[in-house]
């Protein structure tokens, strides 16, 4: 609140004045600066009607912060002027003067002064004519004054008309702001006023902590999984053995994705071992001659290749894994799932990076067909509020058939790839030891995207690693996948 | 996935009509490719170099269509034509046949015992009669350079080679020398070179250069004479400029020299039935021999037609549909597996055309007749798998030793950067590295993270485990080492541990290096197990 003093002296002018009072002219008359009484005016207009105050503008010249200190302490040239001693003053000396560069030119052009170029000590200045100097302060100014040192400034001016408001009293009452336990006990709060709450600004945030989009998306995923009955599998393992990634899914040895450009490969500890060891053979066999019904790739399978560690490619090692234990006892249906890091060795852009997570669904059962498939995608789907799809023809080593699923996206009126999937080959579950009849539906994505587009976030920079933009994990919303 | 660009009016003419791009796009779908782009010439350059560069380039509208990495049938205009004809049922397929030639002996190519020190395997074809025009030239070249670059694996399994049979004159030798004996008029040159001059020669060539490592550390170089001694080729680098092929050559020689025989054989079969649709006699394909070191001979390209039998209910079973072993041959024979009712119960005999190599098992051609189906015709169904859902344990998070001396790290061979050379082994880094590039947000930072490290385990198969960690960090002008107690001590209440020396948790103070900025190393200990 402005000072009270000079709001009271203020609505006193008000209610002495006929008409109104101006706002330049009371603050003269109140020896307080205009801007204070401006402050008075607009903390007045805050209580209600009590005056009423129209913005005027007027324009009038006045004096740059230049022309004042001319003004007050004479020209640039004339202080110079009056700085040089009888003896002179060396010209390096008359420079650091603040007034000394514009000064020295301006007396120079007008012969006030000279410069003795070869004097001793270096340049000296001397005065040439005696001039006794008279004040005149110039009052007025032609607009069309053309100089190269403006001086007076042309300025706007604001100032307010006020006048009696339609509750124009010249007491205020202030207003409370908020209600006391002593306002309470005394019952005083009946006859107070209160200042009404601001709903246009911000309240006070809660100190809370935050989770990171990625989690939260997570969180959802891992809670439809849970909701259709899929259990969680244990993928804490990011180093893994080629043949787990890869040869025990039916993934040859000569396959571009087991490039050094599509896999990063460990060098300390560089190879696994521990093999089940039928199994690598029934594995090594299918692979190099056929069998179970299949062609087989017809190469030289090595072991070697096979031992290599990496990082892993995809979650779906864990699932070779665990289906393999699955098919070392007696078969009983099972649906997993896993959620997950996995690595890339690709080219960096704004939406890819080395490491990603992998989202993916395992059913196995017996007899499942490929509408099985599309029934539980829709499903799963669904809960994600994504009803329309559609399935295309893909291809992947390990599954045949496979499908690419798309979905319609309402916004980019076009249909979008959300997800991969398709029945495991035959020689990858027989060789396991898994029974016949058995079939085994997957699917995947990935993390990063449906939360990139969740979230509005177009750089994966932005979203994952040290970079993270934190502002955006304090201010993302609640993940609510169905909307 | 491979992309094929192909001239949007040449296909069209092929396919004999007209499509809007949505109806191609549609098709594409269906048969499970993908139109992923529609551009020239001209916008692919000005992209690329500038606009300034692309003034000369052609207009001409050019599709680019993704095709499913195991098609090689599909690597080219000719090949996409026929699949789409075929499924489109505008055309039966057509069948490829190896003949003898007209008059005299099959081209001869003689193998010697050298190359198996360096890439062992050869087979040879030959093309009689095929009429080029500028069009099936280049799309000559470029399925060469896509089978390259795919099932070749960039020329290390497979290399091929064209050539102007009119030019040279078997039987054709395929041996081995060292660099120095050997040398040539290598493809667009003036003047021969050695081997070993033209190793450096191609280290500047931005096509070549990535093949050179294939052969340039063995002793001995693969190089192809005929009988006069003219160089065909020096596989799989570059082939000899006296045999090249141009517009108006009428007989083609093509070996394919390789460390995998049967990518060989696949890539050969490729190369002549999609361009022996050109011949005089249109899809025939003239044999050649190749004589092993040991004086065994075998006649190539082999175009095997494969018989599988399958019964119908199989592929209604696995697939979910419904349908009659009829209909289902009808469909196979849409995508090229012509199929027949047997009679025999509800068998279908299939027969797998040297096209299709990709079929090497009945769930493949199990997933031709889904597609030819539809695959979004198939009803969906919900399966009734009865399951109950299991969660892994979150108490599966040791609070242990931490930093304690260079943890065993995994090191990583090729990494992307230097940010990547071992897996991580601690959070507080990451951790870190985040307070660092948030400077500016308002203080206090509090971060914190539950996530795995990885660490070398000689009990593990793969000598490495994940170790799950809980690290927080807090960044405030003033250190706030009480607001980092305090979350631990809510963390192990919120875990069930005392604070309590033996039978709980407790800190003190970790020996050795203290942390920059005058900071403590604290050691959590539990000595109680894990869950």
């Amino acid at each position: 609140m402005a000072d009270t003093g000079v709001v009271e002296s203020l609505l006193g002018l008000v209610e002495k004045a006929d008409g109104g009072v101006d706002s330049l002219e009371a603050a003269a008359g109140l020896g307080v600066d205009h801007q204070l009484l401006v402050g008075a005016v607009k903390s007045l207009q805050a209580l209600g009607d009590l005056i009423s105050a129209e913005l005027r503008s007027s324009k009038h010249w006045e004096l740059s912060g230049e022309g004042t200190e001319i003004a007050e302490q004479g020209s640039h040239e004339a202080r110079v002027f009056g700085s040089i001693p009888p003896q002179g003053l060396t010209q390096s000396d008359l420079m650091k003067l603040s007034f000394g560069k514009i000064g020295f030119s301006k007396a120079m052009s007008s012969k006030w002064i000279r410069v003795d170029k070869a004097h001793e000590g270096g340049p000296r200045v001397f005065r040439t004519v005696r001039i006794k100097f008279t004040w005149t302060v110039i009052t007025a100014f032609s607009e069309n004054r053309s100089s190269t040192r403006v001086l007076p400034a042309f300025r706007t001016v604001k100032s307010y008309w006020i006048t009696k408001g339609s509750s124009f009293s010249t007491t205020i009452t202030k207003q409370e702001t908020e209600l006391t336990p002593e306002m309470i006990a005394s019952g005083s709060w009946k006859e107070k006023k209160f200042k009404p709450y601001n709903f246009q600004a911000m309240g006070v945030a809660p100190d809370c902590g935050h989770m990171h989009p990625l989690m939260k998306v997570r969180t959802q995923f891992r809670q439809i999984f849970l909701e259709m009955g899929f259990t969680e599998m244990p993928t804490n393992n990011f180093i893994e053995s080629s043949f787990w990634n890869f040869d025990s899914l039916f993934q040859p040895q000569q396959h571009p994705a087991r490039d050094q450009h599509d896999t990063f490969f460990l060098s300390d500890p560089a190879l696994a071992h521990d093999f089940p060891q039928d199994y690598l053979e029934r594995v090594k066999k299918v692979h190099s001659e056929g069998g179970y019904g299949s062609q087989g790739y017809k190469y030289a399978w090595k072991v070697e290749e096979a031992q290599k560690n990496i990082l892993r490619t995809h979650t779906t090692a864990v699932s070779a894994r665990m289906l393999y234990k699955l098919a070392q006892q007696k078969f009983t249906p099972v649906k997993y799932f896993s959620i997950d890091r996995v690595f890339r060795n690709e080219t960096l852009d704004a939406t890819h990076l080395a490491e990603f997570h992998q989202i993916e669904g395992v059913v196995a059962d017996r007899g499942l067909t490929l509408g099985d498939l599309m029934g539980i995608l829709h499903a799963f789907f669904t809960k994600l509020g994504i009803t329309k799809l559609r399935f295309k023809p893909a291809y992947n080593p390990y599954t045949e058939p496979s499908m690419e699923v798309f979905s319609y996206h309402e916004g980019l009126k076009k249909w979008v790839e959300v997800g991969n999937s398709g029945v495991f080959r035959p020689e990858m579950l027989l060789p396991m030891g898994l029974p016949e009849d058995v079939s085994v539906i997957a699917w995947g994505l990935s993390l990063e995207r449906p939360t990139m587009i969740k979230y509005g976030i177009n750089n994966i920079r932005e979203l994952v690693g040290h970079k993270v933009n934190l502002q955006m994990v304090y201010d993302s919303p609640v993940c609510r996948l169905e909307s | 996935m491979p992309t094929v660009g192909v001239k949007r009016d040449l296909l069209f003419t092929a396919l004999g009509r007209t499509y809007t791009d949505e109806e191609f796009d549609e098709l594409c779908f269906e048969y499970g490719l993908e139109l992923d782009e529609i551009t020239s010439e001209k916008e692919i350059i000005s992209r690329e170099q500038g606009g300034s560069k692309a003034s000369g380039a052609s207009d001409v509208i050019l599709y680019k269509i993704d095709v499913p990495a195991n098609r090689y049938d599909l690597l080219c205009l000719e090949g996409l034509v026929r699949g789409l004809q075929v499924f489109m049922n505008k055309m039966e397929a057509p069948r490829y046949r190896r003949v003898r030639p007209v008059s005299g002996e099959p081209q001869r190519l003689v193998i010697t015992k050298e190359t198996a020190a360096v890439r062992p395997h050869a087979v040879a074809a030959v093309l009689r009669n095929i009429t080029f025009t500028q069009e099936r030239y280049d799309s000559f070249i470029e399925l060469q350079d896509k089978l390259h670059q795919n099932v070749c694996r960039k020329r290390s399994l497979v290399a091929i080679g064209t050539h102007d049979l009119d030019t040279i004159s078997g039987p054709f030798t395929y041996t081995a020398k060292p660099p120095g004996e050997i040398s040539f008029k290598p493809l667009n040159q003036t003047k021969e070179y050695t081997a070993t001059q033209l190793m450096s020669l191609y280290k500047t060539d931005s096509h070549l250069k990535h093949f050179l490592h294939i052969i340039e550390d063995k002793p001995v170089y693969p190089v192809i004479y005929d009988s006069n001694g003219v160089v065909l080729s020096m596989p799989p680098i570059i082939n000899g400029d006296h045999s090249k092929i141009s517009l108006e050559t009428k007989n083609v020689f093509i070996e394919c020299t390789a460390t995998d025989v049967t990518k060989a054989k696949i890539v050969l079969d490729m190369m002549v039935t999609m361009f022996s649709e050109y011949c005089a006699q249109p899809f025939t394909v003239e044999e050649a021999e190749v004589v092993y070191p040991d004086g065994k001979t075998c006649k190539y390209p082999e175009l095997a037609y494969r018989k599988e039998k399958l019964s119908s209910e199989f592929i209604n079973r696995k697939v979910g549909i419904n349908e009659s072993t009829e209909t289902l041959a009808r469909l196979l024979t849409k995508m090229c597996l012509r199929s027949e009712v047997t009679g025999a119960g509800d068998e279908i005999e299939v027969e797998i055309p040297p096209t299709r190599s990709d079929v090497i098992h009945a769930c493949d051609i199990m997933e031709d007749a889904a597609m030819a189906f539809g695959f979004n015709n198939i009803p969906y169904t919900t399966p009734l798998t009865y399951t109950v859902a299991h969660q892994v344990g979150v108490s599966s998070c040791t609070v242990g030793r931490a930093l304690t001396l260079a943890p065993p790290a995994v090191h990583i061979a090729n990494p992307k950067t230097a940010e990547f050379q071992v897996a991580r082994t601690t959070l507080l880094p990451g951790l870190l590295k985040t307070v660092a590039a948030n400077r500016k947000m308002p203080l206090p930072l509090k971060l914190f993270e539950i996530s795995d490290v990885v660490l070398k385990d000689e009990t593990k198969d793969v000598g490495a485990r994940n170790s799950r960690r809980f690290c927080a960090v807090y960044y405030n002008k003033s250190p706030g080492f009480e607001v980092i107690h305090g979350l631990l001590d809510r963390t192990m209440q919120l875990l069930e541990e005392k604070s309590a020396r033996g039978d709980g948790y407790h800190i003190q103070a970790a020996e050795g290096k203290k942390g920059g900025g005058g900071g403590w190393h604290f050691r959590a200990c539990r000595n109680s197990l894990n869950r």
